[in-house]
This record gives C-alpha cells, sequence and structure tokens, in this order.
C-alpha cells in the first residue's frame, strides 16, 4: 500500500467534488495499492488540516470553510507548511494573470510536490515556465480537466495515442456555448432568450461573457497547443470569434443544408470560432456535451465526446490524473 | 479541360475496353471510370460515367470513335467547378451590398456563388444568408473563401465557414 498525501487547495463547486470522489472511490483505490489521504483543504477563508485525513462528512455539508477551519492559513502559506506529496489546485481561473492559481502551482512545484489541475488561468499564461518548474523538481503537472473537463483527450494523445504524429484536433470545448446553439436551433429562439434560459439552468454564468466571447474556449486551445504542439503560445494568439452574433434564422439555413454551427477551437490553426459542421459529423454533438477530433498520421482520426463540466464530472478527471501519476513507470524503469 | 461523358454500353463483354480505346488512342487522362452495372437501361444498356482530362480539340474524334464501335454517348460536358463549398453570413448582408459580395466571388473567374438563400427578420435586425459556392479546385474554395472572409471584415459580416474535413 502506498501513502499518498494530498492538498486540496480552492473549495467552491470542484472542490466539493474532488471531496466527494475521493470518499466515494476510497475502496476501490485501496484495491489499486493507492491511500490517497486528503491531510488538508484550503479556501480563501481557512483551512482544514487533519494527519489523518479529513472527514468528507464533516465538510462536504459546509459551501465554504469559515465554519470547519483548524487553521488560518491559505494560499501558498498553507502550500509550503503543510507537508504532502500532491497538491490539487481548482481554485477559480483567471485567464489574464492566472492568479491565485499560478501562485499556488509554483509553491508546489518548488517545494517537489506534484499538481493536479482543473484551473486553466496559469496553464494559459504560464504553461512552459510550469512544466520546467515541474522538470527541475522532479514533479509531473498534470491537467486533462482543463480541457474538455471528463473527456480524455490529453492523456488520449500522450498515452494512448502515443508514436503518432498528432496533426490537428477540432472540436466544441465549451457546454455552455453548445447548449445555447443547440437550443437556438431546436426552438428557434434569439440568442439571448437561450442565454437566459442556460443561466436559469445554472449552465451559464451570470456574466456569462467569459463563455460566450470564446475566452474559454481559447485558454483551451493555447492549453493544447502548448502541452500536444509543444508551441509556445499565449491568449493573444489566438483568433477568437464568440457566438453571440449568431442568429436562429443562420442556424435554421445551415440546418436546411445538412449543416450545424458549433463553436469550433482548432489547433493548431489558433483560431476559434462559429464553424459549419456536418449534421452526421461525430463531433456534431448536442446539449453541454463537448468533442473533439483528433487527427493523425497512423490512426486516422479519432473523435472523443463526453460531459465537459460538472462537479462530479471534473473531479473524475482530477482523481485519473492522480491515479496516473503513481502508475506511470519510466521506460527505462520496466527493464 | 475536364470532361465528364456519360456512355452506355451493351452488355456483352469486351466493350468496356473498346470504349476505352479511343481516350487511349487520343492521349486522354482517365480521371475516373464509374461502371453501373445494377443500373441498367429500359434496352438492357449499362451506364458507364467517364471523367477524362483531355485536349479539346480531341472531342469530335473521341466522339465519332465511339459511335463507330457502337458505343452511344448519352451526355458529354465540360466540368468546370468541380469543388464546392457551403458558408452562412450573418449581419447587415442585404444592405451591405449583397450584389457586390456576390460580385467579389464571380469575377475571380475560378468561384462563383451557384446558389443564394437569404432570412430576413426585422429592418435593423441582422440578417443571415446562406451562400454556395464552386470553384475550379480545392485551392480556389481556398481563395473564394480568403475573398470572403475579406470582405465578411470589411462589411462586419459573421462570415461561418464549414470545417476542413482533412487535418491541413
Amino acid at each position: 500500500m502506498r501513502d499518498i498525501k494530498v492538498s486540496l487547495v480552492g473549495y467552491g463547486i470542484v472542490g466539493h467534488g474532488v471531496v466527494d470522489v475521493f470518499n466515494r472511490k476510497k475502496k476501490m483505490l485501496r484495491d489499486m495499492g493507492l491511500n490517497l489521504k486528503l491531510v488538508s483543504v484550503t479556501d480563501h477563508t481557512g483551512t482544514v488540516v487533519s494527519e489523518n485525513g479529513v472527514d468528507a462528512e464533516k465538510i462536504l455539508g459546509e459551501r465554504t470553510l469559515a465554519n470547519v477551519a483548524t487553521s488560518s492559513m491559505k494560499g501558498k502559506e498553507a502550500i509550503s507548511a503543510i507537508d504532502s506529496d500532491l497538491v490539487v489546485e481548482v481554485t477559480p481561473t483567471n485567464i489574464v494573470h492566472g492568479q491565485p492559481g499560478l501562485g499556488h502551482m509554483e509553491a508546489a512545484l518548488s517545494s517537489g510536490k506534484h499538481v493536479v489541475t482543473s484551473n486553466k488561468g496559469p496553464l494559459v499564461v504560464s504553461y512552459s515556465r510550469l512544466k520546467k518548474l515541474a522538470e527541475d523538481n522532479g514533479v509531473m503537472m498534470k491537467f486533462e480537466a482543463t480541457v474538455g473537463g471528463t473527456m480524455p483527450l490529453i492523456s488520449l494523445v500522450e498515452r494512448t495515442l502515443v508514436g503518432n504524429t498528432i496533426l490537428g484536433i477540432r472540436g466544441i470545448f465549451n457546454g455552455t456555448c453548445n447548449y445555447i446553439l443547440t437550443r437556438m436551433t431546436e426552438e428557434g429562439i434569439p440568442y439571448t432568450h437561450a442565454l437566459s434560459e442556460a443561466q436559469d439552468l445554472g449552465i451559464a454564468e451570470a456574466d456569462p461573457s467569459y463563455d460566450v466571447e470564446g475566452v474559454d474556449t481559447a485558454g483551451k486551445v493555447v492549453i493544447l497547443a502548448n502541452s500536444l504542439f509543444n508551441m509556445n503560445t499565449k491568449y493573444s494568439d489566438v483568433d477568437v470569434t464568440g457566438i453571440t452574433g449568431v442568429t436562429p434564422e443562420a442556424l435554421a439555413l445551415a440546418k436546411k443544408r445538412g449543416y450545424a454551427i458549433k463553436l469550433i477551437g482548432n489547433v493548431p490553426a489558433l483560431t476559434v470560432r462559429p464553424t459549419l459542421v456536418p449534421l452526421g459529423s461525430p463531433i456534431a454533438v448536442s446539449g453541454t456535451l463537448n468533442s473533439a477530433a483528433i487527427y493523425t498520421d497512423l490512426s486516422g482520426t479519432i473523435t472523443v465526446t463526453g460531459l465537459g463540466a460538472g462537479s462530479i464530472e471534473t473531479a473524475s478527471a482530477i482523481l485519473t490524473d492522480i491515479v496516473s501519476i503513481y502508475r506511470t513507470k519510466r521506460i527505462d524503469a520496466i527493464f | 479541360m475536364r470532361l465528364s461523358m456519360d456512355l452506355e454500353l451493351q452488355d456483352v463483354p469486351g466493350q468496356l475496353l473498346l470504349a476505352l480505346q479511343p481516350f487511349r488512342d487520343n492521349k486522354a487522362n482517365i480521371i475516373s471510370v464509374v461502371h453501373h452495372r445494377d443500373r441498367k437501361t429500359p434496352r438492357g444498356m449499362i451506364p458507364v460515367r467517364f471523367v477524362v482530362e483531355m485536349d479539346r480539340s480531341k472531342i469530335e474524334t473521341v466522339n465519332a470513335k465511339l459511335k463507330e464501335s457502337g458505343i452511344s454517348v448519352v451526355r458529354a460536358g465540360e466540368d468546370r467547378l468541380l469543388e464546392a463549398v457551403s458558408v452562412v453570413l450573418v449581419g447587415h448582408v442585404l444592405h451591405s451590398d449583397l450584389g457586390d459580395t456576390v460580385n467579389r466571388i464571380d469575377s475571380t473567374g475560378f468561384a462563383e456563388v451557384m446558389d443564394v438563400s437569404l432570412t430576413m427578420t426585422g429592418v435593423d435586425e441582422p440578417s443571415s444568408a446562406y451562400l454556395k459556392i464552386r470553384a475550379t479546385g480545392k485551392a480556389e474554395i481556398q481563395k473564394a473563401l480568403a475573398i470572403l472572409r475579406e470582405v465578411g471584415a470589411e462589411k462586419k459580416l459573421l462570415v461561418i465557414e464549414p470545417i476542413e474535413a482533412e487535418a491541413v
């Protein structure tokens, strides 16, 4: 049995999902030989620390840690002070300066802790620096949950499709936009109407611009370009058009000719724009689903689809990353 | 020039070879031959579609040779605009001079707008248009799309292009 001490930083929707999933999968992980111990949970109000593992039942009912915190430590201070092997970073994303996640990840990596994250901001702002920091400290940084949520994409390319040259990736990387476009097509309703419906259902934020202007998708395009195509791009390199200009009439005209209009992110072209996708195409998924077509030299085109967001779904991608860190054997270690 | 021809062959052995001979003799480059055994005509003939590249001046000779061999040429026509692409435009499509937009493509000589459907809502509301563009080849389709992108930027139209089927 291998004991792994995990610190969770960020206790919002995804943070709750992580605590829940760790708790639910405890036995399964033990059967695999991994004893994941959540030694601390930190948010903007403080930290719950427990050497023997934080009691999930005790904190899952709390929206923040204000009432249950055992220490007033926050952020970087907590990361450095608490003895752990791995930090799960799930604070709110900021694509402009990457903070506070960027500082958290730097602190974790430079003190020799693995990092698993769903936070796009730090990777968009500073991918190559973080990667180097991880290498210099002999630890890993995994971020499957940042692109396409639970849909396997980065691990699929890095592990399963290893040996292939990846020629391009095109896909739907934002469930909110996909939901709005789907509803506009189905009901013939204007953008603003579909948006308020999405807001009522909690699919769109009160300020939806991050999703509907294509900012979120562009962030994912940057992460894919940097991590899978070894490019050194930043957000401003992406040519972005969102979905606010798409009309129900345009969707109807397209549908009549056998096309759906989807917000498509394209790597390595570095574009995000509304695009005609043939209705029968496997990437033309509906509702909040995400999808990606991976164009390869040996395997042809591989398409994946799955839920792009959600508390448990994102936590599932985080769990996969954690397990893969401890299951990875270097090729030269096998012989 | 590229030519597509629909021929009808008798359902006896050796007919296809007979039909190919005049093309070979006149140095035509055969691009494709589709043999429709399952679509026999009421007279029991088998339709075959040839796409060939050949010198314009040789067409009459080939036609005459085919007739001599008892092969009927049902249709022959130049395939000029071989590639097609669908595009949707959103914005003040009509009031930003749709005629000019179409003309910018048509005037290239290698691409033409073959189909336009327009949906208009309120006077000040953006309208939406579907355009089908045909062009002489794949590269020309890309050039036509580049022109449309330029026009779109100039006239503040959202240009929605199709996803490419290939990686590059």
